[in-house]
């Protein structure tokens, strides 16, 4: 029984979230509709499909110590190359979850070990242009591959007829819960292992890994192509949960920012704390948009209707206010608390 | 013949906006070691302020923009002045933090004048001397791009004179080099560390105008997108130096404008990132030392 006790939050989380898309309970000011409503599963799935691409990018940052500034990068990878292989290439399902899960590695294998050869934020400056470089080659649009500024529709007919439509969105919610759960479990089962106590080393002092004798550079690019691998992965998530296509807006230096903010607002280096940064940066990102357009807010005086009426403003001052006067994020105002009760 | 004159000079122009915003950035990073993500929306801040008083006042296109532009770098300065004072201070010895600090305000900053003034571009006011062309060695040239290097220039030797011949110039140059022993010797470098975020905020601003001018519009994400290309900018320079500032600049101004071109458009964007790659894997410390100079 002490054995599973580590196990007994994150599972019955776990089934709490599984049996979501059954449930008809009305949420309101957080939710649009009831639970079981395609509308809110779809919003649901989304903020899942999040949780787990923020967690990637905590295992890079929080838990190894590299700020990367190009995550977005290898997201996007998933997206364009399954968008560009399903529908100008016209490839089965099959073939290509196999090429892109192949270039997810070789890409940041190869990235990976050109730019950890520089540390600290000539490494940050690295990654940002490397991302930098892939946005400019969506936006160039070569051979009209990948659409430019307009993005790129998905072709349905490879895709499994349970991940279509709106009645299916029960489906992909499960699919975007099975993706965070599957990246918690790799995150989680990596930091525990004998690498994963080094990545935390070298997180604290790289030197002295060096002088221990262990080379920081290989596990460092481990950590770097895991978390790409499995953004990349998130990426081909996110193209089925959101079932329109491939939008240059992924490509962004203010994507991977994004991802920043969550991982900073959940609490660096902790696991959970990714996972509800994501979730919770996701969900108030596009509840806040409508919101905007409520009613209490339009009452207010324009002095503070206009900046309310900006999702970004209010993440962004929150997120100030967070790294002012909660530095662990929400998973250290939680352990706070917890210190105070006891 | 003519062409290349063309691309050089705009090139030049180019690069010029890319030293106003970078040589705030690598002051900043050198002397306080804090990457200002900010950097881009204080640009976008000062463009739009510039813009504001434009509309307020009357007067020709040339007054409109002069006092625009003056108003502009004031507003730019002071919203650095105060963003080091209330942000930046506080997390002193919290270097991470700081830099989560200034992307929070990035996203703060370019959120508010996207609410207040909307995504679209506006009109910039330029005065029509300006949009003329001269002619240099059979290119038309337009003549703003002119302004824009001999403001940089003028910046360039303002920033020179002031870090060599005077007594807070010294203090950052020290700083730079070594901030314990500086601080050791009795001297509150923190008043230097206003001083460089003001320089920077109102370098940024005056970017922002001219890349108005340059543009003929300005819209919400100019701020974001010169950012970019102003880091690599300080990297390949070298952080603090701002002679090395100066010359990365006129490079990687001159390289985009010939490989998009001669190449292909877009291609210049791709060159650029690829010097970055090559310069940092051979000289990993930038082209200068660090040392402001």
């Amino acid at each position: 029984m002490t054995r599973l006790r580590p196990f007994l939050v994150p599972v019955a989380l776990l089934a709490v979230l599984a049996v979501v898309p059954l449930l008809s309970l009305d949420i309101p000011v957080l939710f649009g509709g009831p639970l079981d409503t395609p509308g809110t599963l779809g919003l649901l799935a989304l903020c899942l499909v999040f949780a787990g691409v923020a967690l990637t990018y905590d295992l890079l940052f929080g838990i190894t110590g590299l700020l990367s500034f190009g995550h977005a990068l290898y997201f996007a990878l998933g997206v364009y190359l399954t968008t560009i292989a399903l529908t100008k290439w016209e490839w089965g399902l099959g073939k290509t979850l196999l090429v892109v899960a192949g270039v997810g590695i070789v890409v940041p294998l190869v990235l990976g070990m050109i730019s950890l050869r520089v540390g600290g934020i000539a490494f940050a400056m690295v990654t940002l242009a490397f991302a930098q470089a892939g946005q400019v080659l969506v936006q160039k649009n070569p051979d009209g591959l990948t659409g430019g500024e307009e993005g790129l529709g998905l072709n349905y007919d490879a895709i499994p007829d349970a991940f279509v439509g709106v009645l299916n969105t029960r489906n992909l919610y499960w699919l975007a819960l099975a993706y965070a759960a599957v990246v918690f479990l790799i995150v989680r089962w990596t930091v525990n292992s004998s690498p994963g106590h080094v990545l935390k080393a070298i997180r604290e002092n790289a030197k002295r890994v060096e002088v221990i004798g262990l080379q920081p550079f290989r596990f460092k690019l481990l950590a770097f192509v895991l978390a790409s691998f499995l953004a990349t992965a998130g990426g081909v998530v996110w193209l089925m949960v959101l079932g329109t296509g491939a939008s240059p807006q992924v490509t962004t230096a203010s994507f991977t920012l994004a991802l920043l903010v969550m991982v900073v607002i959940g609490g660096a280096g902790t696991r959970y704390g990714a996972l509800l940064g994501g979730f919770l940066y996701t969900l108030a990102d596009q509840r806040l948009g409508s919101l905007a357009g409520s009613s209490t807010i339009e009452k207010l005086p324009s002095v503070l209707e206009t900046p309310l009426s900006e999702p970004l403003f209010i993440l962004g001052t929150l997120f100030v206010l967070l790294v002012f006067f909660v530095p662990g994020g929400l998973a250290g105002l939680g352990a706070r608390l917890r210190r105070v009760r006891t | 013949m003519s062409t290349f004159v063309l691309l050089t000079i705009t090139g030049l122009g180019l690069g010029a906006m890319y030293f106003l915003i970078a040589s705030g950035l690598s002051l900043i990073y050198g002397l306080m070691g804090v990457l200002n993500f900010a950097h881009g929306a204080l640009l976008t801040v000062g463009a739009y302020a510039a813009w504001w008083m434009s509309t307020k006042i009357d007067g020709s296109a040339g007054v409109k923009l002069l006092a625009g532009a003056l108003f502009g770098i004031a507003v730019g300065a002071l919203v650095a002045a105060l963003i080091e004072l209330v942000l930046i201070r506080p997390l002193y010895r919290r270097p991470v933090e700081q830099v989560l600090v200034t992307v929070g305000l990035a996203l703060v900053l370019n959120a508010l004048v996207e609410a207040i003034w909307g995504f679209d571009a506006r009109a910039f006011p330029v005065p029509t001397w300006m949009i003329d062309t001269t002619s240099v060695l059979g290119a038309s040239i337009p003549n703003d791009r002119f302004v824009e290097i001999a403001t940089a220039a003028l910046v360039l030797g303002g920033l020179t004179a002031f870090l060599r011949w005077t007594r807070y110039g010294l203090i950052i140059r020290a700083g730079v080099e070594n901030r314990a022993m500086v601080t050791a010797l009795g001297i509150d470098v923190r008043r230097a560390f206003t001083l460089v975020f003001a320089i920077g905020g109102a370098a940024a601003a005056l970017a922002g105008v001219l890349s108005g001018v340059y543009f003929g519009v300005v819209d919400p994400s100019r701020g974001t997108s010169l950012l970019i290309f102003a880091f690599i900018v300080v990297v390949i320079g070298g952080f603090g130096s701002i002679g090395g500032t100066a010359v990365s600049a006129v490079v990687v101004g001159l390289i985009q404008q010939y490989a998009n071109y001669y190449a292909s458009s877009g291609l210049g964007d791709l060159a650029v990132v690829l010097l970055l790659a090559i310069v940092l894997l051979l000289k990993p410390e930038g082209l200068s030392p660090k040392v402001a100079h």
